[in-house]
């Protein structure tokens, strides 16, 4: 009976012992293998071979798997391209940009981050199942990297690239090891966009890897952090991933989702919903103006700089002796490399802001472009009346490119690829690399090529801060403040009327004057008549 | 001379309390606007918010004050007012500089000239209204879009409210200049304090 009387005891005072601990929860509780699958891959005896590539991993896995590879060739992460209302074809196969141009001509080289194997010219077959790579998502390992110009192949034997060594990936332990895709799954690629860690998107880099709270408020690991990963906002469904920045959600109008998803699962109104701000209501006022991004991530590349500036015309100098020349600065970043030109660095970047309704207006390779000015490869569209728009902050990356003068259309540059192929990093010649990238295209050049200033829109989502780090309203509210430049809109604290400000001015000089005139002749007067009476 | 006692405690009260709210409302106001940067954006807006719900208190509060004691009737007056107020500013531009008597006396039955009657009535039920008006549809501007009004609306109403704003400002310096103009330099000041002013008999 004093046993029970424990037991129950206990019970019931356990929880409150856990509720009035103050510490947050962790958005992860503790778990092993077994609780979040019911396969252990190891026990498979498909998965206990000696596996020779990739593709024969793949094999192995859709024998059970049946239909993930053809889920896989419907996402953006297989096909590289995404239609578009227009007609036009977007995607990173298709689109202009101003960090290595172009992936066609350079496929090995570009895509060893995509998520199939052996894409190393146009005759890529996009209906190949096996050429599908499951381990770049599913490797619960870390061991698992694909080769940097492999066209998507790991290193099948211990091999170097530049100066870092790429062992011979183990792909049975990888197979009998694969999980639900974490940090490093996805950072691999998406941190590490345009060729090294933060160059690409500003907002994603290795820090997020294990991020402080400062630095990601979401994905903070850590006894207070949430330590929420990717695919808890871009929860997938058959592999499709929501979330793109070709489709971007410029403003959810539906708010929560869950449980029941909508076809915003990855907006922050999906869990905080449309009325976020619990304590100033005035707050809540915002959200229709404003993207929770452009207060929440008051700036961007918190720990590692990102590239700003990507000059590639001053790419092609080379010493004395004909070699390359690497210019760094003295944390170690590249300033000017022969291969690709001048760049320009820089950490804890403020955004800039645009409205922005969620369409990206994109120039293609075959559009006309005006060379008179800067050329937005991409720019948002919105504007500050329409109510799809809201104003979002944004990385906008600079730089200058190759063009034709003639034709006024970008080129595509064959960059990479053996000597005297015409790859521009090893025969450092500009006529030759466009004239062949241009014809293995089967596109149109003059042979007239210059450069042109270009600019291309990051929409900015990750890095959000901590509440206590947003931005505060003076930062928007002021004369001088972060929003200075975008017209249209009435934003008080910001904005005057001159006629307005002017009829202030001379209501109050007016009054002020009218009175020390009226007090001085009333001082005057009777001193006057003091006097007059004394006399 | 004689000492009159003109000013209820409640009226020095809703006075002062009046004089305070509106500064604040101004300063506050002000640098809402970005005129100047004193206390920081937001903390001016909440002050600018909390007095905005004190004056609207206050003017309920002194309308039930006026209208149960019937001390609404010191603003207003018989006969042609527009000759009485004549009389008060020519007072104003010339009497004053000759040495001449106040056109009207303050008595406790009566202690408001014309000039005053019907510059305080029109603040009082003009010009503060208009402004609070004005200051509800600025701060309330999302819930009145959502209910179908124009959003190009924000910009008259932000310079309206701003515009009413300065017109207060050279009201508040005439209204402290004219405190000196009494029987003595600080009469005036010192009967909205206590309450008793020396008058003439």
């Amino acid at each position: 009976m004093k046993k029970l009387f424990f037991v129950v005891f206990f019970l019931l005072v356990s929880p409150s012992l856990y509720c009035s601990s103050l510490v947050a929860k962790t958005f992860h509780p503790p778990v092993d293998s077994l609780m979040v699958s019911t396969a252990d891959h190891a026990k498979f005896d498909e998965l206990k071979k000696d596996f020779k590539s990739g593709p024969e991993v793949t094999e192995a896995c859709l024998r059970c798997h049946t239909e993930a590879a053809k889920q896989i060739h419907r996402t953006k992460h297989w096909t590289w391209e995404v239609p578009m209302k227009d007609g036009k074809m977007l995607g990173k196969q298709h689109v202009v940009n101003n960090f290595c141009i172009s992936v066609e001509g350079n496929e090995a080289r570009c895509t060893s981050c995509h998520i199939g194997y052996g894409w190393k010219d146009q005759k890529f077959d996009f209906a190949s199942e096996r050429n599908v790579d499951c381990l770049v998502c599913h490797d619960g390992t870390g061991t698992y990297k694909k080769y940097p110009s492999g066209a998507g192949h790991p290193a099948y034997v211990d091999t170097v690239f530049g100066k870092t060594p790429y062992p011979k990936v183990d792909l049975a332990y990888v197979a009998q090891n694969v999980a639900n895709p974490n940090r490093h799954n996805c950072g691999i690629c998406h941190f590490e966009g345009g060729g090294a860690d933060a160059v690409k998107h500003g907002d994603l880099d290795n820090s997020l890897i294990e991020p402080a709270p400062h630095v990601d408020v979401h994905m903070a690991v850590g006894e207070d952090g949430l330590n929420m990963t990717c695919i808890d906002c871009h929860q997938t469904k058959g592999h499709q991933v929501p979330g793109s920045r070709y489709e971007p959600t410029a403003r959810d109008v539906h708010g929560f989702d869950y449980p029941m998803p909508d076809d915003y699962p990855t907006t922050c109104s999906s869990c905080h919903g449309l009325k976020p701000h619990k304590q100033y209501s005035k707050l809540n006022d915002h959200v229709d103006k404003l993207a929770c991004q452009t207060c929440h991530i008051p700036v961007m590349a918190k720990e590692r700089p990102t590239k700003m500036w990507w000059d590639w015309s001053k790419a092609g100098k080379l010493n004395s002796k004909g070699g390359e020349i690497t210019r760094k600065d003295s944390s170690g970043l590249p300033l000017y490399m022969s291969k690709k030109g001048e760049f320009e660095w820089a950490k804890e970047v403020v955004p800039e802001y645009r409205w922005f309704n969620g369409e990206m207006n994109y120039v293609t390779f075959m559009t006309e472009i005006n060379d008179s000015g800067v050329v937005a490869i991409n720019h948002p569209d919105g504007e500050p009346g329409d109510t799809l728009s809201r104003i979002w902050p944004f990385k906008v990356h600079r730089g200058k490119q190759p063009y034709d003068r003639e034709l006024k259309r970008f080129v595509k540059p064959k960059l990479f690829g053996p000597k005297g192929s015409g790859a521009y990093w090893k025969d450092f010649n500009w006529d030759k690399s466009i004239a062949e990238g241009m014809d293995y295209a089967g596109m149109q050049y003059s042979g007239k090529y210059g450069f042109v200033e270009t600019e291309m829109y990051w929409p900015i989502s990750h890095m959000v801060s901590p509440k206590d780090e947003a931005l505060s309203c003076v930062e928007c509210h002021s004369r001088n403040g972060r929003l200075q430049n975008l017209s249209g809109f009435y934003l008080p604290g910001r904005d005057t009327d001159r006629y307005l400000e002017l009829f202030g001015l001379l209501v109050i000089v007016g009054s002020l004057a009218g009175v020390v005139v009226h007090g001085i002749l009333r001082f005057a007067s009777n001193k006057k008549r003091m006097q007059d009476g004394d006399a | 001379m004689k000492k009159v006692y003109l000013y209820a405690r409640f009226q020095r009260f809703w006075h002062w309390m009046q004089a305070l709210i509106i500064f604040s409302l101004l300063v506050s106001g002000l640098e809402v606007h970005g005129l100047f940067t004193l206390m920081g954006y937001e903390n001016a807006f909440h002050v600018h918010n909390f007095f905005a719900w004190g004056l609207v208190t206050f003017i309920v509060l002194a309308f039930f004050w006026y209208i149960t004691t019937g001390d609404f009737r010191q603003y207003l007056t018989e006969g042609n007012l527009i000759e009485k107020i004549m009389m008060q500013v020519r007072y104003y531009l010339i009497g004053i500089f000759m040495n001449e008597p106040h056109p009207f006396k303050k008595n406790e039955i009566s202690r408001l000239n014309p000039l005053q009657r019907i510059t305080y009535l029109m603040l009082t039920l003009v010009g503060l209204p208009l402004q609070i008006i004005f200051g509800f549809l600025y701060y309330y501007y999302n819930e009145l879009v959502a209910l179908g009004m124009n959003p190009d609306w924000i910009e008259p109403i932000a310079l309206i409210h701003t515009l009413l704003a300065y017109m207060l400002i050279s009201f508040v310096i005439m209204h402290v200049y004219m405190t000196t103009t009494g029987h003595t330099v600080t009469s005036n000041i010192k009967a909205m304090i206590t309450g008793w002013e020396e008058v003439e008999e």
